[in-house]
């Protein structure tokens, strides 16, 4: 089925051929941060069974995670909780029918990336000032 | 039942449920996990922040209390399954090898529930015996 030349027909377009739009970019962001925290959920596993585990693997456990590293993982983790939830939000707008009109749905799109980052810099605003 | 759409009653095709043979069920518990974790996903952040400065005896004593320990089990329990669904429709969109998709259907029940048990196993360990 190889085929080696331009196709011969005309190709229904793809992802680089669209100006990105607020609502493509938080969709595609949607999907990104739902498989990231699929595999997220190990940091929570790791650090909960460490702790069942004792004292010893729990000091490593949170010296990887206390770590400039770590930190740096835990961030992006929020981040991506954050942005899933505030679309999941936005979806159960949806879901209703609403909020579907152009004006709405660019709307919709800044207040998801902005609530998530808010959201976001909320929780490791808590963090360090406790 | 026939699975000849063409000689199929209406009665037959309602049965069937549609040709992924479980009609609304993966829609439906998706939107009713999404709906859980909203608060469940608060709380998990607060009580992460409440770990993050503790040391190993007052991580036992946060993870171990009554309220914290049920909600994260009902977090780890809901956001399990909810992220089992989610990878289900990404693999179901990317991957069309029959096979392969098999596979990766599998693998992520598999993860998903490895996940879901191993971290109530861990929080349960916790909460009876610190």
């Amino acid at each position: 089925m190889a085929r080696t030349g331009p196709a011969e027909r005309p190709l229904s377009p793809h992802l680089q051929i669209y100006k990105p739009s607020i609502t493509m970019v938080t969709s595609i962001l949607h999907r990104i941060t739902g498989a990231a925290l699929f595999f997220g959920t190990l940091l929570l596993v790791i650090f909960l069974v460490a702790l069942a585990s004792g004292k010893t693997s729990f000091a490593t456990v949170q010296a990887i995670y206390g770590s400039f590293l770590g930190k740096l993982v835990l961030f992006g983790y929020t981040w991506a909780l954050f942005m899933h939830m505030c679309g999941g939000l936005r979806h159960f707008i949806w879901d209703t029918g609403a909020g579907l009109e152009r004006e709405t749905r660019l709307k919709l799109g800044w207040a998801t990336l902005i609530g998530s980052l808010a959201l976001t810099a909320l929780a490791w605003v808590v963090y360090f000032l406790r | 039942m026939s699975k000849n759409p063409d000689i199929a009653t209406p009665m037959a095709r309602v049965r069937g449920l549609g040709a992924a043979r479980s009609g609304t069920g993966h829609f439906w518990l998706s939107r009713v996990t999404a709906v859980a974790n909203v608060p469940l996903t608060i709380a998990f952040v607060i009580i992460v922040l409440l770990l993050a400065k503790a040391d190993y005896a007052g991580a036992i004593k946060i993870v171990g209390h009554p309220v914290a320990a049920i909600l994260l089990l009902l977090f780890v329990g809901s956001a399990a399954t909810h992220m089992r669904l989610g990878m289900q429709v990404i693999i179901e969109d990317y991957v069309h090898s029959e096979g392969t998709k098999l596979v990766l259907l599998m693998l992520n029940t598999f993860f998903a529930i490895t996940v879901g048990l191993a971290s109530a196993y861990a929080i349960l360990k916790i909460g009876f015996a610190g």
